[in-house]
């Protein structure tokens, strides 16, 4: 009992006071900046995210491989967009910008979900690299709970799903179902390269990736994998008012 | 049998061609742990076998062909049970049927409809979980054979992470992919690629690149490991424990964005070397973090161990008894937590194992959840311990480079790859052909062993010990769905 506390008073408080300006190591690959007049080689790429003067974060690996090229990781986090075009950075985008108007907030989403949102997480061929980072959204040092925000077991108590993975075809029925047990209405969030454009799997023979094209998505988190940083602020910015 | 290494080329035409009748007495003369057996497509519609087995600190390798019209053999699980899982795998891709298998299902395909071990009768019942489970975690099938609370026998069904990955690592293999074959043993997936590239390449990488390897391999084992001991607290309800380890884990990734500019260390190890030098500043700062690290973990661990409603839920529970953990053929953590003494980093030892005095450290095993928590804990403290040995040699070789470029790959070669990731050895083989391509790539993951290991540990056991077994195992889904 004494060493218990005794374990509680070593540790103190460790989470993150502000979640929305949360410092970030200098090292991390987020935002590219394109430099004007770029052109890149294409080849250098592994999951073809880098066309000669654009990317596309939502193939992005974020291996910094075209850093050689002239590209340039910056540390910026906030990755997420509710459209799938606005993922593609070209020389003309900016950080400040792109946080600004990459996600696009509703009223409705708003009132209904911004105090309480419980998310039912789909694993579809991931590499558990997503997973990890999803599962650390609910340590001690990001505690994503105090937002309202969720993973739940049952898809039945959850108010979306979060896919990660290519979504092979082993795990394309299993998906839907869970979608389709998901009482409405109800987000679909893609999370990571290999959800969004099946990052460096998209040439893979063994994904049905058909659940995309029937079904409406909110929200697109790049990474990969994705931070855990990233995650909070995307959905935290989808679902309050700016 | 052919007598190879780890990381050395061999050709092709060198490793002997029997009759499978021939390979199957052999095999059962040597009665060695396997650690390959797999197929490639000979042409005509003939299939080549080929079998690697452990003889450490050598390999040995033989093969067989198959003619188009030959589709079945007496099969090798019956004489050694560790080959039953490669076994059902070779089927599966080829086709070619071993008889009197024990127990032929699927491995990766067909999930819907196979016959299952099932058991019968008035009191028996079964309860089905998956693929999606309760938490956040990869997909998986799980049926339990039950007598009241008891699980009898537990089926596991996987496949449903396959991604097609072998195929992929021929037709565009690169390291960004081999990194996401198993998104949480990044930097032993991505060192096993990168050391047969380099083999076959001829590249000789620079001492600096070794020991930045060597040392964010410990790292990642440390951290899984810590991660893996606020789990298995989680899974008994201890949150202060599920809270301190989460939290030192915390520390460790963050020290891999630090060196790698990821968390899982994605972007270090590249084909020639490493992608990132580590700057004496940032290692000073790593090393005060990992001291506070190792008093953190070494309190936490003290104060569970002590505690008595800790420990009756740890000790024996989840037991799997060293004779079926050996004849199951458990490898890497799970293993040695059963007395099963497999650890690549000392059975094919590289240089650094002697230049820097690392030792194998005995393990009394228990072979139980208690053994597991137990052997993460000494083998994390082995692994800080490692770590700053290495940081120590780094600085003679400062002004190394670290990274180095290569050739073409050579025609009709064979290289196998082994390394000791946190869960176990994880092995990768490339064959090239005549034209100098790439034209097989065979991957194991320690889990393709393991989980089998996981269903012995269940039986006898409540159902609400099944999270318990399972953290403690930490199997990986997507290495061994590939």
């Amino acid at each position: 009992m004494f060493d218990t506390l005794k374990s509680r008073i070593f540790q103190g408080n460790q989470f993150i006071k502000d979640i929305k300006n949360a410092p970030m190591r200098e090292q991390f690959r987020g935002f590219p900046i394109l430099k004007e007049g770029l052109n890149c080689d294409e080849s250098v790429c592994p999951t073809g995210a880098l066309k000669s003067n654009s990317i596309d974060m939502g193939k992005c690996t974020f291996c910094g491989a075209c850093q050689l090229q002239g590209v340039e990781f910056t540390n910026g986090y906030k990755l997420s967009s509710t459209d799938r075009e606005k993922l593609i950075v070209t020389p003309q985008s900016n950080y400040e910008d792109y946080v600004k108007s990459a996600v696009e907030v509703k009223k409705e989403i708003v009132q209904m979900f911004g105090h309480s949102l419980k998310l039912r997480q789909v694993s579809a061929g991931g590499c558990n690299g997503c997973e990890m980072e999803l599962n650390a959204c609910s340590n001690v040092n990001f505690d994503m709970g105090r937002y309202g925000i969720d993973f739940v077991a049952s898809p039945r108590h959850a108010d979306g799903i979060v896919i990660t993975g290519p979504i092979t075809k082993n795990m394309a029925y299993a998906l839907e179902d869970c979608y389709k047990s998901v009482p409405n209405p109800k987000l679909v969030i893609l999370c990571g390269a290999c959800a969004i454009s099946g990052g460096v799997f998209q040439n893979s023979i063994e994904l049905n990736r058909e659940f995309l094209d029937k079904y409406p998505i909110d929200l697109y988190i790049p990474g990969c994998p994705v931070h855990p940083l990233t995650f909070i602020n995307g959905v935290l910015s989808y679902i309050s008012q700016k | 049998m052919l007598k190879i290494q780890n990381n050395l080329k061999v050709n092709l035409s060198d490793i002997p061609v029997l009759k499978i009748g021939e390979l199957r007495d052999e095999i059962i003369k040597e009665n060695k742990r396997p650690i390959a057996f797999f197929g490639k497509d000979w042409g005509e519609g003939r299939v080549r076998l080929f079998v690697v087995l452990e003889d450490a600190p050598n390999l040995l390798v033989s093969s067989a062909i198959f003619e188009a019209d030959e589709r079945s053999y007496e099969c090798i699980t019956n004489a050694i049970p560790a080959f039953h899982i490669y076994e059902r795998e070779f089927f599966e891709q080829f086709g070619i049927k071993p008889l009197n298998h024990p127990w032929l299902k699927p491995v990766r395909k067909n999930q819907d409809n196979y016959e299952f071990f099932e058991m019968t009768g008035d009191e028996v019942h079964q309860v089905a979980v998956g693929p999606i489970h309760a938490g956040v975690i990869e997909p998986g099938h799980f049926r339990f054979m039950c007598n009241g609370e008891t699980v009898y026998h537990l089926e596991i069904m996987l496949g449903y992470q396959h991604r097609g990955v072998e195929d992929m690592m021929v037709k565009c293999p690169s390291n960004q992919l081999a990194e996401s074959i198993c998104g949480d043993s990044v930097i032993a997936y991505n060192t096993a690629y990168s050391q047969i590239m380099e083999t076959l390449k001829g590249i000789q990488i620079s001492n600096k690149a070794q020991l930045i390897r060597k040392a964010c391999l410990e790292m990642e084992r440390a951290a899984i490991h810590i991660g893996d001991l606020g789990a298995i607290a989680g899974d008994i309800a201890y949150l202060m424990g599920a809270s301190v380890f989460g939290a030192t884990r915390t520390l460790v990734i963050n020290t891999m964005l630090e060196f790698s500019g990821s968390r899982f260390g994605r972007g270090m190890v590249t084909v020639g070397g490493v992608n990132y030098d580590i700057s004496q500043e940032k290692i000073d700062r790593a090393l005060k973090t990992f001291a506070k690290v190792e008093k953190d973990v070494e309190r936490m661990t003290n104060t569970m161990l002590k505690n008595s409603t800790v420990m009756s839920r740890l000790e024996k529970t989840g037991t799997v008894s060293t004779e079926r953990a050996q004849e199951a053929g458990l490898v890497g953590m799970a293993g040695r937590a059963c007395g099963v003494d497999v650890d690549a980093r000392f059975d094919f030892p590289d240089k650094w194992n002697e230049e820097l005095g690392i030792r194998k450290k005995a393990f009394k095993a228990t072979n139980d959840v208690n053994s597991r928590f137990k052997l993460r804990y000494k083998e994390i403290l082995q692994s800080f311990s490692i770590i700053r040995k290495c940081f120590a040699k780094l600085a003679e070789y400062k002004d190394e480079p670290f990274i180095a470029q290569g050739g073409d790959l050579p025609k009709d070669a064979f290289v196998i790859s082994i390394v000791e990731g946190w869960r176990g050895e994880v092995v990768h083989i490339a064959m090239t052909d005549g034209s100098g391509k790439l034209s097989r790539y065979k991957i194991k993951d320690p889990s393709f062993n393991n989980w089998y290991g996981l269903a012995l540990a269940v039986r006898n056991n409540g159902v609400s010990d099944f999270p318990l077994c399972n953290k403690s195992h930490n199997l990986s889904y997507c290495g061994n769905d590939l």
